[in-house]
């Protein structure tokens, strides 16, 4: 009978001849270290190709975000293909592209990305997969103008689909401080002397830079006097009371009364009025808007990953996120019935036009990324 | 094989697993981000490779690097001030304590099973707002309404002494604890007071765990990034925060590593120097 040659039975053969003595001592440990530093190699590297056709790794922002895409994407998808969803989560979208320039390719497969001008830095750093449209059918149902901001970036063709959509507007504590107070001082209410050591700031460049043209007066997407710009930021930083770097971190400082008025996210803003606080939130005119993606990283199994998403933006998984983060899904509000809950959410277009909103234009943005984020580091810190 | 040159090979058996891990886990990652600190990064976020002078330029002639670097050798310096003046009598007490000293010592190690994050927060619910501190003080009426106590210099130190506490107290136990008890008594029998025998025996014999402890916190105070992150305000920034902020927010990997080799090599020449008048010896205890 022939014995299946595993690495057992290739082991045990090498220590036979060992204790016979038809190999030295030394020769043995030299062929047991070689072949462990072989192993060692070869399998962080295999397990992604193994890999390949039975799981596919999802990253996200975790909590209910999470749960949700748990309960009604993955574990169907699971049920149906038999390939396993691996759920990871990361703190923000920096980290997680230090993460991925830092693995191996195929070893991040699709995540939960925000904005276009995240979209577009994948793409120049030769991230980007393309994906194949025709096994996406549920891609009929999304906001074609979500769609074609991305189709720009990447000649055409898509590397994610449009997920959500939501503004980065001022929270303000009702408690101190009015709507009608808000609605007249606009953008500049962040710059108000008299909040001094109660207001609070996203430590986001790009927030920054945007809130500060909007409190110059300027086009946030063509600013023409930037020393206003970092002026006003400054100003900023000199009343502010802390930079927060998380939606768990701008709910806390609110919800306990360190800060009462800060820039924020619409769904967090909405999440911390069902909790019963009384934080106001309104949109400046042509206040921040940003929209969320899935994106495909280069070197994942295409299709499916492309069934994956498909899952995810059926109508009913979509809503149900939807409804568990407060953002409104990227699904067209013309071609799909989205329930109670959506329309009452910040930031919601019934028309699914997006006119009335303010996106950043990736160019721009990207173009001036490396100094502005730079320059930002430095006056973040009193300079 | 001979005897002598077996036994010359056998500490270097026993080390190579350590040696191996130290090479793997240490200085090859180390070599990867000297390679690195002369690459460039592009404007799109890419790496350009090459052996561009850039990056240490910058970290070397900045005054903005330089200025950060002075602040957090500041913080660390207090913060060590603080962790001796608070550890030292706790250690001594420990030490000369009768009979208790074990349960003492797993008091002091207790902090430890406890994450530093989670512990680095705790201050957020003590000194908020509507803390812990501003609640007891509002319900006895000592203030009418919340003082602002967070995110300041003062409570990036105190996080921190918080944290490097339990470092200092050990050193300095395992030094005072090695001291024969009967020196002090022979001060006392010769006319020195009990104060004059500390200052004169005691202390001097316990300076080299002291300095071992105030090693430890300023080289552990000063690589911190946590601490400001979580305690600190707009202005408290560290010199690790520059590294996360180099490589994390503005993915520039090249700036990045230039600025931790030099944090790495100024922390490095305090250890190079307190190594040279004070050896390696006692740092080694307390870490035992």
């Amino acid at each position: 009978m022939t014995r299946k040659m595993d690495n057992t039975t290739r082991y045990e053969r090498l220590r036979e001849r060992y204790m016979n003595g038809d190999i030295d001592r030394r020769g043995f440990l030299g062929l047991i270290g070689a072949a462990g530093l072989a192993y060692g190699v070869q399998t962080p590297f295999a397990k992604y190709a193994h890999a390949a056709a039975n799981e596919v790794r999802f990253d996200g922002w975790g909590g209910v975000v999470s749960e949700a895409f748990r309960k009604y994407a993955f574990d169907p998808y699971t049920a149906k293909t038999g390939i396993k969803v691996v759920d990871g989560t990361f703190g923000d979208g920096d980290e997680y592209l230090s993460r991925v320039k830092a693995g191996q390719p195929g070893e991040f497969n699709i995540a939960h990305l925000s904005g276009v001008f995240d979209y577009a830095r994948y793409q120049n750093l030769g991230l980007n997969s393309v994906l194949n449209e025709a096994n996406i059918p549920n891609l009929e149902f999304v906001i074609p103008k979500l769609n074609d901001v991305f189709r720009k970036v990447s000649d055409g063709t898509l590397s994610c689909v449009p997920y959500d959509y939501g503004t980065t507007g001022i929270a303000y504590n009702r408690k101190y401080i009015s709507d009608e107070e808000v609605r007249e001082k606009g953008a500049r209410i962040l710059l108000d002397e008299a909040y001094k050591g109660k207001i609070g700031g996203w430590t986001d460049w790009r927030t920054r830079v945007w809130y500060g043209a909007l409190q110059t007066g300027q086009d946030p997407n063509n600013a023409t006097d930037m020393d206003a710009v970092w002026d006003a930021i400054r100003t900023h930083r000199d009343l502010l009371l802390k930079y927060w770097g998380s939606g768990a971190e701008l709910m806390s400082l609110l919800a306990e009364e360190e800060i009462y008025l800060t820039e924020g996210w619409s769904g967090r803003i909405y999440a911390l009025q069902e909790q019963g606080h009384d934080i106001g939130y309104m949109d400046p005119p042509s206040s921040f808007a940003w929209q969320e993606c899935i994106y495909v990283m280069k070197g994942s199994p295409m299709e499916p990953c492309e069934e994956l998403l498909n899952f995810m933006l059926a109508p009913a998984t979509s809503i149900a996120v939807a409804e568990g983060q407060n953002y409104p899904p990227a699904l067209d509000p013309t071609k799909v019935d989205l329930g109670a809950k959506i329309p009452t959410l910040p930031a919601f277009d019934p028309t699914g036009t997006l006119e009335q909103l303010t996106f950043a234009d990736p160019g721009y943005w990207n173009g001036n990324e490396a100094e502005w984020s730079k320059t930002f580091g430095r006056v973040q810190k009193g300079y | 094989m001979s005897v002598e040159a077996r036994e010359k090979r056998q500490p270097w058996i026993l080390l190579s697993p350590a040696l191996t891990a130290i090479t793997l886990l240490l200085f090859i990652p180390l070599l990867f981000i000297f390679v690195y600190s002369f690459w460039l990064r592009t404007a799109t976020g890419a790496d350009e490779i090459g052996f561009y002078l850039d990056n240490w330029r910058e970290a070397l002639t900045d005054a903005f690097y330089r200025d950060i670097l002075l602040h957090t050798f500041k913080v660390a310096a207090i913060t060590t001030v603080v962790c001796a003046m608070m550890g030292y009598p706790a250690a001594y007490f420990i030490a000369r304590s009768k009979g208790n000293k074990p349960l003492l010592l797993l008091m002091l190690m207790l902090p430890f099973w406890i994450s530093y994050i989670i512990r680095t927060m705790s201050w957020i619910n003590i000194l908020g707002v509507s803390g812990a501190l501003n609640t007891f003080l509002l319900w006895i009426g000592v203030i009418n309404e919340p003082i602002q106590m967070l995110y300041n210099e003062a409570t990036v130190i105190l996080g921190l002494v918080h944290f490097l506490l339990p470092f200092m107290v050990l050193n300095v136990f395992v030094s005072v604890d090695g001291i024969d008890e009967t020196l002090e008594d022979a001060a006392n029998s010769l006319g020195a007071t009990r104060w004059q025998a500390f200052v004169q025996v005691t202390l001097p014999l316990s300076l080299p765990g002291l300095a071992a402890g105030g090693l430890l916190c300023f080289v552990l105070g000063a690589g911190t990034y946590i601490t400001p992150l979580v305690l600190g305000g707009t202005s408290d920034a560290m010199f690790a925060n520059l590294v996360f902020e180099a490589i994390i927010t503005q993915l520039n990997w090249p700036l990045g590593s230039a600025l931790s080799l030099m944090l790495l090599v100024v922390l490095g020449a305090l250890v190079m120097i307190y190594n040279r008048y004070l050896g390696m010896a006692q740092l080694m205890k307390g870490l035992g």
